[in-house]
């Protein structure tokens, strides 16, 4: 391709990613009124914080970005945890083993999340978790299940196996080698995983808006998706658009720290 | 007993996850596929009754599921096909990009990370017909004369959902199209290049054969994806107007939340897995069976 080509191509698609976010970040800025003028301004005139006051101060949405971050975080080490338990031993298994359950994995992984919401929903009330974030943390581990088995079961296989060799020698038990020896050897792996799954965790809709109906449970996404006014008809852009910065500012955060994890993540499936 | 005991042993590393995923994906799966075949709903106070295939004999005359099906399949099609040429057409301007790499993807990476529900919330706003500004660019660029409706007619409101949702995922392709390009050793090109191939060659003999993995990958994440779409079409339009962009996912949760009738309502559910796994399966063997080693 031409190089001028591929320049504009690029600019134009980065360009594209990030106008709607910044018009956002711009009406967050504005007064209620200039925020419903027709046509609308592009740059606010008299900047105001008075949405993010409204949000952090009238609403509770720190307690929102909290449920999300304890719901998010716990999933993620369930997942971890679970997901490197099988993963260690799959590393080891044979080639026969790790195809069988790597399909099984991925037909669960393709299943549309319809599919499980009637039944987890019976299990969720009936176990009294309705509002409650264990409710979502468990479903949120097990659907990520399948991302941690895969990526860890590789990242396991990478790793000499004369290590677990020498620790057995050294006399550890295999679960000592697991914890003591290969864990740690595998922070970067599990790192990612965390991460991976922590994002689908915090962004994550549909279950968030079926086990949760009472206001201070909420999630910082499912907020922001509801967020409505005082009035039916009023819909209070400027405050909905402070939202949408507000729950992403967590996520723009990670991306700009931990893009290299993401994308590691993200290609490790398709690289083998 | 020897084998017995490692065999425990084993089994004990799996237990967690096999309860796991069992508990919240297995189990649900096999249970929505039993409902499909049982009366549950709110006028018999959700007392389950076998009804054989009653909810499957409602399902083939209900306009409605057909509607919902050509909605999905049109939203999935179209957007999957966009973000495929955008990504692949990025992916291959990017790779001979010697610098600035990281800056691109932390760019790109921002739309895919953040919430769509969230997302439905940004464009719907910029849609808007009002105070969107969109409409508020198009006209003053005069490229429209009258303010457009997007989400008030049927046709819009899809083109709508196809660009939130191209906005979102196109980063997706593009990284893993990406990684597939930057997989291919730059000496084979040189070496082809010695042996006199032709540009076509190039593409036939050495980029398709490292690619085609990454593209299968990238195509069924994609489909699966889009096929499921819920989120979106939820927060944006809520699968109007007039039931126009109502997807196959939102019937279902709408035939369970607010209709209550659970029986049929994971009878959808089913159909929805169903019409998913022949997709997926027809894109494996177009793509993957020319493959062997992609299995």
């Amino acid at each position: 391709m031409k190089t001028w080509v591929s320049g504009l191509l690029i600019i134009g698609m980065c360009a594209f990613a990030m106008a709607p976010v910044a018009w956002h970040a711009m009406s967050s800025l504005k007064t209620a009124s200039e925020s419903t003028r027709i046509p609308p301004t592009l740059f606010p005139e008299s900047p105001t914080l008075a949405n993010y006051e409204e949000l952090f101060g009238r609403r509770p949405f720190l307690r929102y970005c909290l449920n999300s971050f304890v719901i998010a975080s716990l999933a993620s080490l369930l997942c971890i945890a679970a997901g490197a338990a099988a993963a260690y031993p799959l590393a080891q298994g044979t080639a026969v083993m790790r195809a069988r359950v790597a399909a099984g994995l991925l037909v669960l992984a393709f299943f549309p999340p319809i599919a499980f919401l009637l039944p987890l929903y019976e299990m969720v009330r009936s176990a009294g978790l309705i509002n409650h974030p264990w409710g979502l943390i468990v479903p949120y581990a097990g659907f990520n299940l399948p991302l941690a088995v895969w990526l860890l079961t590789g990242y396991f296989r990478s790793l000499p196996p004369d290590l677990a060799e020498a620790a057995a020698m050294d006399g550890l038990s295999p679960f000592e080698t697991f914890r003591k020896v290969i864990l740690p050897l595998s922070l970067p792996a599990l790192a990612t995983v965390g991460v991976l799954v922590f994002i689908f965790s915090w962004n994550e809709f549909m279950f968030a808006l079926t086990f949760i109906n009472n206001d201070p449970s909420r999630t910082a996404t499912l907020a922001v998706a509801t967020l409505s006014g005082a009035f039916v008809y009023e819909i209070p852009w400027g405050l909905i658009a402070a939202g949408v910065i507000a729950s992403s500012i967590p996520l723009i955060l990670m991306v700009l720290f931990l893009q290299k994890t993401i994308v590691a993540g993200l290609t490790a499936g398709s690289v083998k | 007993m020897d084998l017995e005991r490692s065999l425990l042993r084993r089994s004990a590393w799996f237990a967690p996850a096999v309860l796991l995923a069992g508990g919240v994906m297995l189990y649900p799966a096999l249970r929505t596929l039993a409902l499909s075949f049982l009366d549950v709903n709110l006028t018999n106070h959700f007392h389950s009754e076998f009804s054989g295939a009653a909810n499957y004999v409602r399902l083939i005359h209900d306009s409605r599921f057909y509607s919902a099906v050509r909605t999905t399949v049109v939203f999935t099609t179209i957007s999957v096909a966009i973000e495929f040429a955008l990504g692949l057409a990025m992916a291959i301007a990017a790779d001979s990009w010697k610098r600035g790499k990281g800056a691109l993807r932390t760019i790109l990476l921002i739309p895919w990370t953040l919430p769509t529900a969230v997302i439905g919330v940004l464009w719907a706003w910029i849609f808007n017909d009002q105070y969107g500004i969109l409409n508020s660019l198009l006209l003053r660029s005069g490229v429209l004369n009258t303010p457009v409706s997007w989400l008030g007619t049927s046709r819009a409101a899809m083109s709508a959902l196809v660009i939130a949702d191209v906005w979102k995922t196109t980063p997706f392709v593009f990284l893993i199209l990406l990684a597939g390009l930057q997989s291919i050793p730059g000496e084979l090109y040189e070496a082809l290049e010695m042996d006199g191939g032709r540009i076509g060659d190039r593409f036939r003999y050495i980029t398709w054969p490292f690619l085609a993995r990454f593209v299968f990958v990238a195509l069924i994440f994609r489909l699966i994806q889009a096929f499921s779409v819920f989120d979106l079409v939820y927060v944006m339009t809520g699968g109007g107007p007039g039931g126009a962009t109502e997807t196959l996912s939102l019937y279902a949760y709408r035939m369970m939340m607010r209709y209550l009738d659970f029986g049929y309502a994971s009878t959808l559910a089913t159909a929805t897995v169903a019409i998913l796994a022949v997709v997926a399966a027809g894109l494996y063997f177009l793509i993957a069976r020319r493959h062997e080693d992609l299995g």
